[in-house]
């Protein structure tokens, strides 16, 4: 019983009192042919020291490799302050703020969130934070098709440049709701939303569009245009951001003429660890007038019966415990302790600390770059300018030589043809402000060792072939 | 005091970032930002003074008893948030290879198989993010199993009125239609609407059992038959699974498809409303629609699979592998407790519950079912008070804060009025709940003879009531520097 505290004696007052002889007869209700089987399979408790054991051999056998993968999930620095007080008790214990009274700590922190949140995109208002950024995607895109009520369409453009498990995770959210995606595709010289076929489209209803900045290649969108074409055919502007790069880009905000209308995205750059993929949070921001379409929580600042300032959830007719059938979104949750995270992470760098970071990861992102395409038959594959991810094509297969980097304990980057058959040899890689001068030799030392290694397999292969 | 104003110009935690400037020469005018965000301008110490002063303004698990129905929230053990943060598990990129994944993997594959046995399904993905999510991965493998028969013509849920809000809404998501079946007098499904409802046009039920009201569904058996004779199908919300963990499994109850809330039955942190988790399992026959990833093991190695290998899956709920550090905080735990202790779960949350129970009602309070046995939790209705005193269940909750408790869940469910749901939970000591008896006691006797002191609370708490209309009517969502 690790965290039971009753003893035996007053296990027998409770019963006594209740009336029973034994906690046996507090499942009476329960038909008899549904209870007690046993639980075969699972074995005994372990102690926290015998677990502490299990769970330090697993970490350690993972290894802690050299990574130089991004897609999605960035490897940044965490100020130490940020886990040491989002972990606190008061915070890491406590539960949704529905008794606003006792959970000002919570509320306020989500008030000052929704503030740098909102400030860091440009936008009027952001929510109190959804599961990651690729349902928030999808909570954008139902959002969207609800707001737009210009358009009868239900369907919504969606550029293959963005993430390609964003893209199946938005497939997932919104199928079932006669929601059609159309895909917009690339241009293969520059990387970027292919803009002819953009506006091809022009005419056409569609409730949306999507703008990812930087796209996943790590390439930056016309921004600007796109929004304009948007605007220009009564298309709402989804922005799917990098947060940290916001505090250099252009935000949402401000693009084209008047902005886009929903700005959403991953918030794990900043302050969540990798953590094998989550807990990350999503963020959504929005304008004033479509905050009442807007999905998650929101908390609001008002006053006390004494008039002091105070801090509660509010808007909650959008949501389920209300609206039930009718609601925004099925959305009970959000993702608390990483947007306190994120709150910590945001106030310790500042606005200043977060531009210094992306910088640092672009600057990286351009040695590395210049490193490996100095190797022997390496290239980058597209033209266009990119941010913290770039994309290099090999003289040969990409998996077989992440394999064999991986045997050398660095993580080279992302295969691109697994999403993208027409990448062929296309590898993605990124380097953060973590990534060291000697980490980035390192990586193209081993790399130029692999590729002469595996030219020299081929060529055996083939004098055996030729025999 | 907000962040923003201690901020200075030119303030900054100058640890935390890179010391050099880079340069941004190959990024062309037109993407950059033209204006700082405004962010605070903090230093280190001004910003953990901050949020340490704030983290002292909530209540919590760890300092006060918060007996929060239906949202179990119980001792967070601290060992399994230390081991879930090792560096090598937050240090590992959610698409490393497998190489270097086995040990993450191995604990997650174990993970499925336990949450699979303990609930008697076949299979067990952990992919969804939040309870939530799993409901919505739920009802989609509903629906996927029907269109894969040619079962079109099934285009409605239906959904006890008792239940979450989650469960109608997740229903809408997935396109259906959501039909209410009423509840009795003693909180069980009214079988005769049940019958009615059920037709051709029924895809399936969301149940959750033992349901809101605090009792356990008597009639589960026939209630599953009479769905399956339908050609509907079964889903259990595992909103409540804490009162029947190791006691009863869904799989026996005649459940096709379920979620478990790690958060709550797997004490897992609530962290201020999230991270959650809510993994789905399912009989054999809507296995194939599992959400992307899941964990296989071959007998060698361990491997995620995708949508290459499940062509049939109702495709992926998150970016990479969900809240996988939720999921390692929840096997920690479920490898603490192991068989027994999982048992014991159920034994003491509902030793607790009937114990409060009988005490609240030999003081004089009214508990919604009196007929009934609580399960983990219970109803009382303070309907009485309202009437006779003038004072509320909203009052009684505001009040108990002044006495040092979080209120139990107010004015859910619906359908009982002036409503406390209340759910102690295992992990408290007898005379924490003896303490609740008392507070209420108390509560009602100020009630009597000082009314003001009841409907004015809380008066202890950095702020008193709030203006909640106010709040919506003028929203201020986001601070703007004085003009």
């Amino acid at each position: 019983m690790p965290f039971i505290p009753h003893t035996e004696e007053e296990l027998r007052q409770m019963l006594e009192t209740i009336g029973v002889a034994a906690i046996d007869d507090l499942f009476d209700e329960i038909p008899a042919a549904l209870r007690a089987r046993s639980l075969e399979g699972i074995g005994p408790g372990l102690s926290e020291m015998e677990i502490s054991r299990l769970m330090q051999e697993k970490a350690r056998q993972d290894g802690q490799p050299l990574c130089f993968i991004g897609a999605g999930a960035y490897d940044h620095h965490v100020p130490a302050a940020v886990w040491e007080i989002a972990t606190r008790g008061e915070f890491y214990t406590a539960y949704t703020p529905y008794q606003a009274e006792a959970s000002q700590g919570t509320l306020q922190l989500l008030y000052e969130y929704q503030t740098m949140m909102a400030e860091l995109m440009a936008m009027e208002v952001s929510n109190a934070s959804l599961y990651d950024g690729a349902s928030a995607l999808a909570e954008a895109v139902l959002m969207a098709v609800r707001a737009n009520r210009g358009s009868k369409s239900k369907r919504v453009l969606i550029p293959r440049s963005v993430h390609p498990a964003y893209r199946a995770t938005v497939r997932t959210i919104v199928r079932n709701q006669g929601i059609e995606l159309e895909e917009l595709p690339y241009d293969a010289g520059s990387g970027h939303t292919d803009l002819e076929a953009l506006e091809g489209h022009a005419g056409e209803d569609f409730a949306a569009l999507i703008v990812p900045q930087p796209n996943f290649f790590g390439v930056l969108e016309p921004a600007d245009p796109m929004a304009e074409v948007a605007a220009a055919n009564g298309w709402l502007t989804i922005a799917l951001v990098n947060p940290l790069a916001m505090a250099l880009l252009k935000p949402p905000g401000e693009w084209g003429g008047a902005g886009a209308d929903i700005a959403c995205g991953d918030g794990q750059p900043l302050g969540a660890p990798l953590s094998s993929g989550g807990p990350y949070f999503g963020f959504l921001c929005t304008r004033q007038k479509l905050v009442r379409q807007m999905p998650g929580r929101l908390v609001g600042r008002t006053r006390d019966l004494e008039g002091r300032e105070g801090f509660t959830l509010t808007l909650q007719a959008r949501e389920q415990h209300i609206r039930r059938s009718k609601a925004t979104s099925n959305i009970c949750t959000n993702q608390g302790l990483m947007v306190t995270a994120a709150t910590l992470h945001m106030a310790l760098l500042g606005a200043e600390g977060l531009a210094r970071t992306a910088a640092a990861c672009h600057a990286n992102l351009g040695r590395l770059v210049e490193k490996l395409t100095a190797l022997e038959g390496i290239e980058p594959r597209f033209a266009g300018p990119a941010f913290h991810e770039s994309v290099l094509k090999l003289p040969m297969e990409v998996a077989g030589v992440l394999r064999t980097l991986a045997a050398h304990n660095i993580l080279g980057g992302y295969d691109l043809q697994r999403d993208y058959p027409e990448l062929e040899n296309c590898l993605l890689v990124c380097a953060t402000e973590s990534r060291t001068d000697e980490d980035l030799e390192k990586y193209a030392v081993n790399l130029e060792r692999v590729l002469a290694s595996r030219r020299q397999g081929a060529c055996a292969t083939m004098v055996r072939f030729d025999l | 005091m907000l962040i923003f104003q201690h901020s200075r110009p030119g303030r900054r935690a100058r640890a935390q970032a890179p010391k050099e400037k880079a340069g941004l020469d190959a990024i062309p005018e037109q993407f950059l930002r033209r204006s700082r965000p405004r962010l605070p301008e903090v230093s280190e110490l001004q910003a953990v003074r901050h949020y340490t002063r704030l983290s002292q303004k909530n209540f919590s698990i760890d300092t006060q008893f918060y007996p929060l129905g239906s949202c179990t929230m119980k001792y967070n053990p601290r060992g399994a948030n230390r081991l879930a943060m090792l560096p090598g598990f937050l240090a590992r990129h959610p698409l490393a290879p497998e190489s270097h994944s086995q040990g993450f993997l191995s604990a997650m594959h174990e993970l499925q198989e336990i949450l699979a046995k303990v609930t008697g399904m076949a299979a067990v993905s952990l992919a969804p993010m939040a309870g939530a999510q799993g409901e919505f991965a739920g009802v989609a493998m509903i629906r996927a199993y029907h269109q894969a028969r040619g079962d079109g013509g099934r285009t409605e849920i239906l959904v006890p009125d008792a239940a979450h809000g989650t469960n109608p809404a997740s229903a809408v998501m997935c396109g259906y239609r959501v039909r209410e079946i009423p509840t009795l007098a003693e909180g069980d499904v009214d079988l005769e609407a049940l019958r009615r409802a059920l037709g051709p046009q029924t895809a399936g039920i969301m149940l959750t059992n033992p349901s809101t009201l605090g009792v356990f569904e008597r009639h589960i058996a026939t209630i599953a038959e009479m769905v399956h004779e339908a050609g509907g199908l079964l889903y259990y919300d595992g909103a409540n699974l804490n009162a029947i963990l190791g006691r009863v499994r869904p799989g026996d109850m005649g459940f096709d498809v379920i979620h478990v809330n790690l958060h709550k039955t797997f004490s897992t942190p609530h962290g201020g409303g999230g991270p959650g988790a809510g993994p789905v399992g399912v009989g054999e026959r809507l296995a194939p629609y599992l959400p992307v990833p899941l964990v296989d093991f071959d007998g060698h190695d361990y491997r995620l699979l995708t949508e290459k290998e499940r062509p049939e899956s109702i495709g992926r709920l998150s970016a990479f592998a969900g809240n996988a550090g939720v999921l390692l905080r929840a096997y920690v735990y479920a490898k603490m407790l192991g068989a027994e202790g999982m048992r014991r779960v159920a034994d003491y949350s509902t030793l607790n519950a009937n114990y409060l129970m009988k005490r609240l009602r030999a003081a004089g309070f009214t508990p919604a079912y009196p007929s009934r046995r609580a399960t983990h939790e219970f109803i009382i209705t303070l309907k009485q008070e309202a009437k006779e005193l003038g004072v509320n269940a909203m009052d009684f909750a505001k009040r108990l804060l002044d006495l040092g408790m979080h209120a139990p869940t107010t004015y859910f469910p619906l359908l009982v009025p002036e409503c406390f749901l209340i759910e102690p939970t295992e992990t408290e000591a007898k005379e924490t709940l003896d303490a609740f008896v008392e507070a209420m006691v108390r509560i009602r006797e100020e009630a009597r003879e000082a009314p003001e002191k009841v409907k004015g609370a809380p008066w202890t708490l950095p702020v008193r009531r709030l203006d909640d209309v106010r709040a919506a009517r003028e929203p201020d969502l986001k601070w703007e520097p004085p003009a």
